[in-house]
């Protein structure tokens, strides 16, 4: 097991060595010098010129990498240009709102997709299942910051229950902070939901024509007992795929609902930084948003491993 | 009349039955044909915008502003007195346009690279690296910031939006040519002396296309959704000319006062990108009969 976790480590470190370099390079897509595209029209020359030296522009490129690499190794992601403080402080301060927002989504979108689809493989071809795997299609079509926009006019303007936007810590006032989490967690459970769902109903649907699942049945086990206990923790390796591949689109659903529900997040943060060409704002952003996936696909990984000792022993 | 040599028809006909019985099972499937219908529906009227609607999606009239949904403007007026109905048509002719060539980028690049990737062994582990890597930003958000750098057009958001797709794609590409390298068919045409690169773009990509063509319909519909997100944000197709994504971003301000102008432009993104899933569902069980339940 633990062989297996070394492997998977060491075999992450070139992908976070081209993820560093992807955000590094990121500033060169600017077309032509990016410490004048911060700074607009009215700026002197040498206040552009001092905005480069600051953003260490004005060296070659590999010292400007070199540096890059010192600083972020030892955990310092910069100054932020327009907040005029350190942005991992930025970050680390916002952090914990993007990540419960995403993280209570995953659980909601896992445990009800799991649910549902496997709700639709026991009743494959009934309405049961059409019905489940419409409302799946209809979530995966939506817009999410539209779906946003649509129940704060529903739930906050017109009906009153709850916040149209805003923040509650939840050290403050844990039912505020629910209220201020209700409408933001939906509507990104919502939008994700179906890809469990669909991806739980077609799993169970191969583990339920296996022999074994006959056998038990055949032994007159209950029905929902084999289903949970003999079909579900087979089909789970597709689940846990697909679980890790919508923790990035989680990720990025948060920043745009972060955005309609003026939930003060990462995301916020990082749209402000790139509507404003706050450089180091938004390197950083992107770089620690690109951690958290990898060590989300990393844990699932583990949890592959666990599942199954296949992985573990190949 | 001249004779028409029976070999020739015998070599052509089981291809014309395979091609009909083709469209026949593609047809037959529903969700292909809801999808397919609602979909041409949508290009359809896009097309079709200055003979659907007597309206012009620029013309300002200050008399008839946040009119609510009536026979003369049937989804109401925005805050300029434009017809939001005219301006969803042709904001669909936007977003329909930057959709396509988002699927074409990225059916041209995820293939070049996926291909390359899968077939050529040297250069599959950096590639793929590579890809993993891109992959581990949230899409959007690289839209979003490529985009914002770029600076604001239509070309600029089809290039942060295939750049977002991109990845994924070469992914699902080099894993159909991993299949198909090792078919007997390619290593015919090696033996018959075929240079790599025909046998890469003739015999294994033509071969391959099936999980792209499907891949590339659930691309356009991520397409559809993301420059409404872009749009919604500050950093998609520039004013005046109307998309899905900036009807809606104008209409923000109006929510409570005139609940249409949001509405309806999400409802038609809905029914599109319904349109373009549904689609991409029946043309995967059709094209690939092992997904098929």
């Amino acid at each position: 097991m633990w062989s297996f976790v070394l492997r998977r480590l060491i075999s992450s470190i070139p992908v976070l060595i081209l993820v560093s370099l992807m955000t590094f390079g990121l500033i060169w897509l600017v077309p032509g010098d990016p410490a004048s595209v911060f700074l607009d029209a009215s700026a002197t020359p040498e206040q552009v010129a001092n905005l480069r030296r600051e953003l260490g522009l004005d060296q070659p490129l590999w010292t400007q990498m070199l540096s890059w690499y010192e600083r972020v190794l030892s955990g310092d992601l910069g100054e932020s240009i327009l907040l005029n403080r350190s942005v991992a402080a930025a970050i680390l301060e916002r952090l914990p709102i993007t990540l419960s927002l995403a993280a209570i989504a995953l659980v909601l979108a896992v445990i009800f997709g799991i649910l549902l689809g496997s709700l639709a493989a026991v009743n494959h071809g009934g309405w049961g299942d059409q019905s489940i795997m419409t409302v799946a299609l209809l979530g995966l079509s939506i817009p999410d910051f539209w779906l946003g926009l649509v129940l704060i006019v529903v739930f906050a303007v017109q009906l009153g229950w709850l916040p149209s936007g805003g923040f509650v810590a939840i050290t403050e006032d844990f039912g505020g902070w629910a209220m201020s989490m209700a409408l933001p967690a939906f509507t990104l459970t919502i939008t994700q939901i179906g890809f469990i769902a669909r991806m739980t109903r077609s799993s169970m649907l191969d583990v339920l024509r296996q022999d074994y699942v006959r056998t038990a049945d055949a032994k007159g086990l209950g029905h929902g007992f084999v289903v949970m206990r003999h079909a579900l923790p087979n089909a789970m390796m597709p689940i846990l795929t697909v679980t890790g591949v919508i923790a990035g689109g989680l990720l990025g659903g948060a920043v745009v609902v972060e955005q309609v529900f003026a939930l003060p997040g990462v995301g916020r943060l990082i749209i402000g930084a790139i509507l404003s060409r706050d450089f180091p704002v938004i390197q950083g952003g992107l770089l620690m948003l690109a951690v958290i996936y990898l060590l989300v696909n990393l844990i699932v990984d583990m949890l592959y491993a666990v599942i199954d000792p296949r992985v573990r022993l190949a | 009349m001249p004779e028409i040599p029976t070999d020739a028809i015998e070599g052509l006909a089981p291809q014309r039955a395979r091609l009909a019985a083709f469209l026949k099972r593609l047809i037959a499937n529903r969700s292909v044909a809801l999808g397919g219908g609602l979909v041409l529906f949508v290009i359809a009227l896009a097309l079709l915008a200055p003979w659907v609607t007597p309206y012009n999606p620029l013309e300002s009239s200050f008399r008839e502003r946040l009119l609510p949904p009536s026979a003369a403007h049937l989804f109401g007026t925005d805050h300029f007195g434009r017809d939001v109905l005219t301006r969803v048509i042709y904001g669909g002719r936007l977003s329909l346009e930057i959709g396509f060539l988002v699927v074409l980028a990225t059916g041209v690049f995820g293939t070049l690279i996926g291909g390359c990737a899968g077939y050529f062994r040297s250069l599959d582990n950096p590639a793929m690296r590579l890809m993993d890597a891109w992959m581990s930003f949230p899409a959007i958000l690289l839209a979003i910031a490529v985009s914002a750098t770029l600076g604001s057009s239509v070309t600029n958001v089809v290039i942060a939006l295939s750049l977002a797709t991109i990845p994924h794609t070469a992914r699902i590409v080099r894993a159909s040519v991993l299949v198909v390298r090792e078919m007997e068919y390619v290593e015919a045409a090696r033996a018959l002396g075929a240079r790599d690169t025909r046998i890469l773009f003739v015999h294994v990509l033509l071969n391959s296309t099936a999980p792209l063509i499907v891949r590339l319909t659930y691309v356009f519909a991520i397409a559809i959704l993301a420059e409404a997100v872009l749009s919604f944000i500050g950093v998609g197709p520039p004013p005046p000319a109307p998309s899905f994504g900036n009807i809606i971003a104008n209409g923000r301000d109006f929510m409570v006062e005139a609940p249409w102008v949001t509405i309806f432009p999400g409802v038609a993104i809905f029914v599109v990108v319904l349109g373009l899933n549904l689609l991409g569902d029946g043309l995967r069980d059709v094209l690939d009969p092992r997904m098929r339940i």
